[in-house]
């Protein structure tokens, strides 16, 4: 039996460079970094002093008695969701065809930690009365589902960095197993906070290049020192493409494959021969019955860590074999956003959708020597064309605890 | 000094638009928490602490669900 067609007719994010996709995608292809420095009275305490800090805050969108209600992961989870359901058009669907699978990496640790501050200050009748519903790591899952009035099941699947793309694959999977007719998808996160660097700090994945915040996030550069926090969101409306052509919609692209593996290699360090990577994108390619000739971009994972981008590479490499290899463009958007941890996956398909859809491929910035390692092309500095026709593109995430996504998309 | 009736709406009015954003004109003594001003259990309990904080006066969560209204309140309060 064929499989169901699964397209994307809808994108919604909040991210550090622009409070909406527009404004995302047009800095994504301008090379602007959206990395900004921390409040001055967290200096003393941490070593690094900048965040991917979100652009436009959720109270210039969302009225307060909501946002007192909601965590910061909500808010943003809400204001993505809003635009990409506008965007697809307000689709009219019956709820019990409507499904929602969004997620967070971490969850809504700043109510945690700003509920403890008040538990220890002022005891336990100041703590919110939401604060459960707003601290579990499905309440953006959750916030949508409501909003939206999705009976087909909210899900919120959680893998660390790769959260929100598995997000992404289990939405495909959704539609394809007749669960719903659409499926907004994708993830958020909102963890900047003095603990959270200090924990990231502590393992020393984090960019402490204090001198230069803009500069700091340089995947595949050859004196990268670590990945840049970020927080936002990104979210897609996914429909199966009969349901999209009865109503009209307009289609961004195919969400035509995807591919899940884990390494079981190690905590938090990946795989140095990337074999776990390199089984996800054969996976994602099988799965959407496309050659490794037709992947013209890929969209990676790489956040600027000594240890992960360049074996991410040679991954690729593996995946699609030489010759195609040879052909690929490859960028990571980490360079400007920072990383999103469980808001990556998502807003990293979007910058590959748009890619496919507009035949631009954003650059990765600050590379001034590229490691001699880096096995496959990488987009420097400038965006580049994309081939014309039938082509397709990957979005690969991975998170701590060896997970591998990748996430095939055919140009429309 | 208690407070007159005038004064805990106005007090109400105030923290009831903080917690729910709700008018403070539309917080008048008839109006049912639940089905006239859309207030959840969750925010009754947040109205309360609120209101402790403004007029010193306690209501012990058995209480609380026995005040449907807003009269209900401002009576509790000047009691």
């Amino acid at each position: 039996m064929p499989k169901t067609d699964v397209v994307v007719t809808g994108l919604g994010a909040t991210t550090p460079l622009g409070g909406d996709v527009a404004t995302t995608w047009s800095a994504l292809l301008d090379g602007l970094s959206g990395i900004s420095t921390l409040p001055e009275e967290w200096h003393d305490k941490l070593p690094v002093h900048f965040a991917g800090q979100i652009a436009q805050e959720p109270s210039e969108k969302l009225p307060r008695p909501r946002l007192r209600r909601l965590d910061r992961t909500q808010q943003f989870a809400l204001i993505a969701a809003q635009e990409a359901w506008d965007h697809a058009g307000a689709p009219e669907v019956d709820p019990l065809r409507l499904g929602v699978v969004v997620s967070s990496g971490i969850g809504g640790i700043l109510t945690i930690l700003e509920q403890y501050d008040t538990f220890r200050e002022k005891g336990w009748k100041r703590v919110s009365p939401f604060t459960v519903p707003m601290l579990m790591p499905n309440s953006p899952a959750a916030a949508v589902a409501l909003e939206f009035t999705a009976r087909a099941g909210a899900h919120a699947p959680v893998s660390a960095c790769a959260s929100s793309a598995e997000a992404i694959a289990n939405a495909v999977d959704m539609i394809r197993a007749g669960r719903a007719d659409i499926v907004i998808a994708g993830g958020t996160e909102a963890a900047i906070h003095p603990l959270n660097i200090a924990s990231f700090a502590s393992m020393r994945a984090l960019s402490t290049r204090n001198e230069d915040p803009q500069g700091a996030s340089r995947p595949w550069d050859a004196q990268r020192d670590g990945f840049v926090m970020g927080e936002g969101a990104g979210i897609l409306v996914l429909e199966s493409a009969e349901h999209a052509a009865k109503r009209g919609a307009k289609v961004y692209a195919h969400a035509s494959g995807v591919g899940y593996t884990d390494d079981a290699h190690d905590i938090v360090m990946p795989d140095p021969e990337g074999a776990g990577q390199a089984r996800a994108i054969t996976q994602a390619l099988t799965d959407a019955d496309l050659k490794p000739s037709d992947i013209v971009h890929v969209n990676a994972h790489a956040t600027s860590t000594p240890a992960g981008d360049v074996g991410e590479t040679r991954a690729i490499r593996a995946a699609l074999g030489d010759s195609a290899a040879d052909q690929v463009a490859v960028t990571s958007t980490k360079s400007m956003t920072g990383h999103l941890l469980g808001g990556a996956g998502a807003v990293e398909s979007i910058a590959t959708i748009l890619a496919l859809h507009e035949g631009r491929i954003p650059p990765t910035i600050n590379i001034t020597e590229l490691d001699p390692d880096v096995a496959v092309d990488i987009v420097r500095d400038k965006p580049r064309d994309m081939p014309t026709g039938d082509v397709a593109a990957i979005n690969e995430s991975f998170g701590f605890g060896g997970h591998n996504i990748a996430v095939a998309f055919r140009r429309a | 000094m208690a407070l007159s009736e005038q004064e805990i709406l106005a007090g109400l009015g105030e923290i009831i638009e903080e917690i729910v954003g709700t008018e403070p004109s539309e917080v008048t003594p008839e109006k049912n928490f639940v089905d006239d001003l859309d207030i959840d259990s969750l925010s009754m309990v947040e109205i309360a602490v609120a209101a402790q904080d403004k007029f010193g006066v306690e209501i012990p969560d058995d209480q609380l669900k026995d005040l449907k209204t807003v009269q209900d309140v401002v009576n509790f309060i000047q009691k």
